[in-house]
């Protein structure tokens, strides 16, 4: 294994991340805390509790996932595209890594950048918000398995697309409607039964609602099932990376 | 330019003679097009080999695939002895490839990206060699600079630079000069031939024919996807080398006359120049006779000069006889 060229891989991601702090860090930070700062305190306060759980604390869960997926998608897709677009991509083709090593060096950074905003949104959102974490370590570890999921979905996004417009589309016209619609501020109780049965189609809803319940023990769906659903998406991505990478796809000629 | 101070072939291990073996390579692109149609090319250690062929014939196609970028259709190549694909992880640790495109990142700096470069190449962190590098490439003042503040030049040796970081054995310069000024372009000859007394392997890309007139030590040329000739470049200038007599007339001349037809003269400067086209190689030139016919047609002349063809006349010849 080429140890020091997934460290070259990771620690370059790692500073890019540095040159573009507002960007990356602050940007976000700042729009989840405006999301505590309207829904939870300034709408939330007029809002009934959710399963004994107040409306502000509610939908941090489904805030921090929100943010998780995002930053995931654009960090690992932009990632791998950049290369592409300004032809540096040569480089990587002509060095001693696996497309493996390659896939852990820009996923890893990928997923440790999302990590790290959403500890940082997690302490802020205890800033503004009454928080209790029932099962740690469930939620690390979905924490994790999203993180490393949505940035492998962000990698094939970023090889797929060959121009900026394909980058956003399935972030912007796929997965935040999804995510929005996946139970980030509400529960699916509070929908019309139909509706309720349209949301169990929404792959998302599996995500937050096993992330919610490592918080407060109360989920829309069984949290195995959750776990179900995540690792059944990791191993579509898994696949697919296999696939374009025995192929060839959109990556060699 | 500084002197090089590259590891000397004996830090190498044993290697077999020819560092580079290509047989019957072919590449077909999904459009359909043909890139390459079998070639057969073996590579010497420590030569400089340049490449010469009209845009499209197929030389990029050919170092990319060598290099790992592009998927060959058919064929085996070999670099010291291993297998371009099943030892790719060998292969690819010997080869440095400066490709012709200035591709680098606009917002990183020159010690970064060749620090990257070398981590990408599976090399532990030398600090030292990256600094001497960079020193020896002029841009150690630049380091900590943005790149896209390095000018045109600047990034070329930059793009040397990043390939030489890992301590390549095999150096791919894809059009090195191309677009570069007069006085950098004998900068990076200088470069290239102290690679070379460093051991280092040198397979060059060019529309310059003088640079691999000046710098080769053989010369391959492809056209339409076909390697045409392979040949040591002072024997192929011998051997497919014409030469041009040129007699300056002390009087001009309106027409050749006719007993001259079939010797090839050809009048020029309004009849002041005649000009006799000979093969070197040929068991006689034709030279002695033609000057005593000239004698007894009673036509004088003022001064004689003969000059050699170039390589890019050779070359112009072999891409026209590849077309016809």
């Amino acid at each position: 294994m080429n140890l020091q060229g997934i460290l070259a891989i990771y620690r370059y991601e790692m500073a890019r991340t540095k040159r573009t702090v507002l960007q990356s860090v602050v940007s976000p930070v700042v729009s989840t805390s405006l999301y505590f700062v309207v829904f939870g305190s300034a709408i939330g306060s007029r809002i009934e509790q959710i399963d004994g759980v107040p409306y502000g604390a509610f939908i941090v869960p489904g805030l921090l996932m929100l943010t998780l997926m995002m930053q995931s998608l654009s960090n690992a897709s932009f990632a791998i595209y950049f290369p592409k677009f300004i032809g540096t991509i040569f480089e990587m083709l002509s060095a001693p890594v696996s497309f493996y090593e390659i896939v852990i060096g820009y996923v890893g950074a990928a997923a440790t950048k999302s990590m790290i905003l959403g500890a940082i949104i997690l302490l802020t959102a205890w800033c503004f918000v009454p928080l209790r974490i029932e099962y740690p370590v469930v939620m690390l570890l979905f924490l994790t398995l999203t993180a490393v999921t949505f940035s492998l979905f962000g990698f094939l996004i970023g090889i797929w697309a060959d121009n900026f417009e394909k980058l956003q589309v399935i972030p912007l016209l796929v997965v935040t409607p999804m995510v929005f619609l996946g139970g980030s501020f509400y529960s699916i109780d509070m929908l019309p039964e139909f509706w309720q049965t349209v949301s169990l189609f929404n792959p998302v809803l599996y995500l937050i609602s096993g992330f919610r319940w490592s918080f407060y023990g109360s989920a829309d769906v069984n949290v195995w099932l959750s776990m179900a659903a995540v690792t059944l998406f990791l191993g579509l991505c898994l696949l697919a990376t296999w696939w374009i990478f025995k192929t060839g796809y959109k990556i060699k000629k | 330019m500084c002197k090089l101070l590259l590891p000397s072939l004996s830090a190498y291990s044993a290697v077999t003679d020819p560092i580079i073996s290509i047989q019957g390579l072919t590449k077909t692109y999904a459009s359909g097009f043909q890139a390459l149609k079998g070639i057969d090319l073996d590579i010497r250690e420590g030569e400089i080999f340049a490449l010469l062929g009209p845009n499209g014939a197929g030389k990029t196609t050919l170092i990319s695939i060598i290099c790992g970028i592009v998927t060959a259709s058919a064929g085996n190549v070999t670099v010291a002895g291993f297998d371009i694909v099943r030892d790719y992880r060998k292969t690819r640790a010997m080869i440095g490839l400066v490709p012709q495109e200035l591709a680098t990142d606009a917002f990183e700096t020159p010690l970064a990206t060749c620090r990257y470069s070398r981590g990408l190449f599976g090399r532990k962190p030398n600090p030292a060699h990256i600094e001497k590098t960079l020193k020896q490439l002029s841009l150690w003042d630049k380091r900590n600079g943005m790149i896209m503040a390095l000018s045109g030049g600047m990034k070329r040796r930059l793009m040397i630079a990043k390939a030489l970081s890992h301590e390549p054995r095999i150096l791919f310069l894809d059009e090195p000069t191309a677009g570069v000024d007069v006085e950098l372009r004998k900068d990076m000859w200088a470069l290239v031939e102290e690679l070379r007394r460093n051991g280092v392997t040198i397979i060059l890309t060019t529309h310059y024919i003088e640079e691999a007139e000046a710098m080769a030590d053989r010369v391959g040329v492809i056209n339409h996807g076909d390697l045409i000739l392979v040949e040591e470049k002072t024997a192929l200038m011998q051997k497919m080398g014409q030469k041009r007599m040129v007699l300056d007339l002390a009087d001009p001349l309106a027409a050749i006359p006719s007993r001259f037809a079939g010797l090839g003269l050809e009048l020029v400067a309004d009849g002041g120049q005649l000009v006799y086209t000979y093969d070197t190689q040929a068991e006689r030139t034709g030279i002695t006779s033609l000057l005593n016919d000239l004698r007894d047609e009673g036509i004088r002349f003022r001064d004689l000069t003969t000059k050699q063809s170039s390589l890019e006349e050779i070359f112009v010849s072999l891409v026209q006889q590849g077309r016809a």
